[in-house]
């Protein structure tokens, strides 16, 4: 993976290099939280809470005068972090199953392709509502059900692609050579869709960010002593009135990452900026 | 309408019948899914052999799943959904209370929202690759790829706290006339209709380009029309469709919104009824509202796919 992004970082236009930029910067800070962050997790440093912007805290003060910059850094490890391992399991599970389907075909390719439509006709939001209404909202819970909300999609997106690869000339060759159906899905299949896979990635892991904030803002996603961007934005909501940063900065936080990853997509060579000039 | 377009049709809602069967299976699997008895953890520390036998015997946990998943639909299509285990009131009269609210919400955004995004969109295709449509345009992605509550927050940051505009709160109970009405519900819709606009005028953007582009409009436009004789009566009669197809889209985006949008505005909706349910884990107010809200998704997509089916000029002939 490191391999194929190194390759096209030369050829991203400038506002996609901007975003690859803040991506880096986001996984850096994810990676790095605990020995960057100016105050250890639960350290209060204001009594009165909800603080302005000051030289001492760049970001104001939480609702229990907690350093906000702090929380930031901090959360920036769990929304990436959960929201990464969501993504790849539904990846992992969706190529995995279309790969499969394609290689095989038939009444398996059938059945699968109903099924997995169903669930993707279900509203994201509603569907963890549900399971978290049910199983309650621990890490794992979260990141199974985002897991199998988002996996009939790239389910989908995947399948489309192998089966055109599945009818081209090369691969009827290695039928013909008579490899079985886990080499042609390794080794013929996957190699050739490994770009728009890697797109559809990218667009899962925004979802899964939106969706896992979307929870956690709910109060029903990330549960302390743990916080993510979203039960960030949460636990500070009364500051909103007075306009306190510590509201804000959060959501904004998640705003640079989504829009950050969006903006790598829509400017890589192959789709060419497709989703502004149709 | 011809025999290929009803057959169309016909599939087209006896798939979306098909996937809300499906989606009812799912719904109810998912209390299944809890681990322990749903007796015993109703009861709590009241949980006597006799009140457990009692409530098991009262909510059909004796009979095996199939039958009670029977006995659940059963009542939902007779429009009772049991009762709350919570407060134990009807769900149905609990669902009655809010609903209306929500709808009043949903027929309010969709009203500001639908004309204001069309005439963005419209506008936009017509003079595309200026500055106009390029701010428009980065505007709407940037509304896309951000979540609902960011919007929500910033609508109120800027119109309520920092223009004085409108009040952040909204209040349903006390509304006696137009401008009261107006006033509280204006910083929900405004979020909620940001949300569904950014969708809609892009698809619609998208979808008059697409015709614009043909050639027959192109012949209309050397020939010598008017350019807005050559928008309103060329193009757009025939973009209609894929028009009506992006808002009927978009308006489903309208669920996810009103779930983020209720709560932060304490507004007594069913998106609202539904959240609170979730943290109480009181499964069959979630389950018949599960089931309220994936029905009004599927009956928008589905009259999504249908205008797209009734608009294409290739059914019609034959």
């Amino acid at each position: 993976m490191s391999g194929a992004v190194a390759s096209m970082r030369w050829r991203l236009p400038l506002i996609g290099a901007l975003g690859a930029v803040v991506l880096v910067f986001w996984l850096a800070v994810a990676v790095l939280a605990p020995w960057i962050a100016p105050y250890p997790a639960g350290h209060v440093v204001d009594p009165d809470g909800l603080g302005p912007m000051s030289w001492a805290y760049p970001l104001g003060t939480d609702y229990l005068g907690r350093d906000m910059l702090s929380r930031v850094l901090l959360g920036a490890r769990i929304t990436v972090g959960v929201s990464l391992v969501a993504t790849l399991l539904a990846c992992l599970a969706g190529v995995t199953l279309a790969l499969f389907a394609a290689a095989r075909g038939g009444w398996l390719d059938a059945v699968l392709s109903r099924v997995l439509d169903a669930l993707i006709s279900v509203p994201s939001l509603l569907f963890g509502l549900v399971v978290v209404a049910s199983l309650g909202a621990s890490m794992g819970v979260l990141i199974g059900t985002a897991a199998v909300i988002y996996a009939p999609g790239a389910y989908r997106t995947a399948r489309a692609l192998a089966v055109n690869i599945n009818a081209l000339d090369f691969v009827t060759v290695a039928r013909a050579r008579g490899e079985g159906t886990f080499f042609i899905m390794r080794e013929e299949i996957l190699p050739n869709m490994l770009l728009p896979v890697l797109t559809d990635f990218g667009l899962r892991f925004v979802y899964v960010v939106l969706l896992l904030s979307g929870l956690s803002f709910l109060g029903l996603g990330i549960q302390p002593p743990y916080a993510d961007w979203g039960s960030l934005v949460r636990e500070n909501l009364e500051g909103l009135v007075d306009g306190s940063p510590a509201v804000i900065m959060p959501a904004i936080a998640i705003a640079t990452l989504t829009i950050a990853v969006n903006l790598i997509i829509d400017n890589l060579p192959t789709r060419g900026g497709a989703s502004h000039e149709r | 309408m011809n025999a290929i377009m009803a057959r169309l049709v016909v599939t087209r809602v006896a798939v979306s019948l098909l996937t809300l069967w499906i989606v009812s299976i799912l719904v109810f699997g998912a209390t299944e899914l809890l681990p322990g008895d749903v007796a015993e953890a109703v009861l709590g520390q009241a949980a006597t052999p006799d009140a457990v036998a009692g409530l098991r015997a009262a909510l059909h946990l004796d009979q095996p799943g199939w039958l009670r998943y029977l006995i659940w639909l059963g009542g939902l299509l007779h429009g009772d959904p049991g009762r709350s285990l919570v407060n134990h009131l009807p769900v149905a009269q609990l669902i009655g209370n809010r609903l209306p609210n929500s709808l009043l919400l949903a027929a309010l955004t969709a009203a500001f929202s639908v004309p204001l995004a069309l005439t963005i969109g419209i506008t936009a295709a017509v003079k595309r690759g200026s500055l106009y449509d390029r701010t428009t345009s980065l505007f709407a992605v940037a509304v896309v790829s951000v979540p609902e509550f960011l919007v929500a927050t910033l609508a109120v940051l800027i119109f309520a706290v920092k223009l004085h505009w409108l009040p952040a709160l909204s209040s349903v109970r006390d509304v006696h006339s137009v401008e009261q009405l107006l006033r509280s519900f204006a910083m929900p819709v405004v979020s909620l209709s940001f949300v569904v606009m950014a969708q809609m005028a892009r698809m619609s953007r998208a979808a008059l380009i697409g015709t614009l582009d043909s050639s027959y409009v192109e012949i209309a436009r050397l020939k010598g029309a008017r350019p807005a004789r050559v928008v309103l009566r060329h193009a757009l009669p025939n973009a209609l469709g894929p028009i009506v197809n992006a808002v009927a889209l978009s308006l489903s985006f309208l669920l996810g919104g009103v779930i983020i949008i209720e709560t932060i505005f304490n507004y007594p909706g069913l998106a609202k009824l539904m959240v609170d349910a979730v943290s109480t884990r009181d499964m069959p107010v979630v389950q018949a509202c599960a089931m309220i809200f994936c029905a009004a998704y599927l009956l928008l997509t589905t009259l999504a796919d249908i205008a797209a089916i009734l608009s294409n000029p290739r059914l019609r002939t034959r």
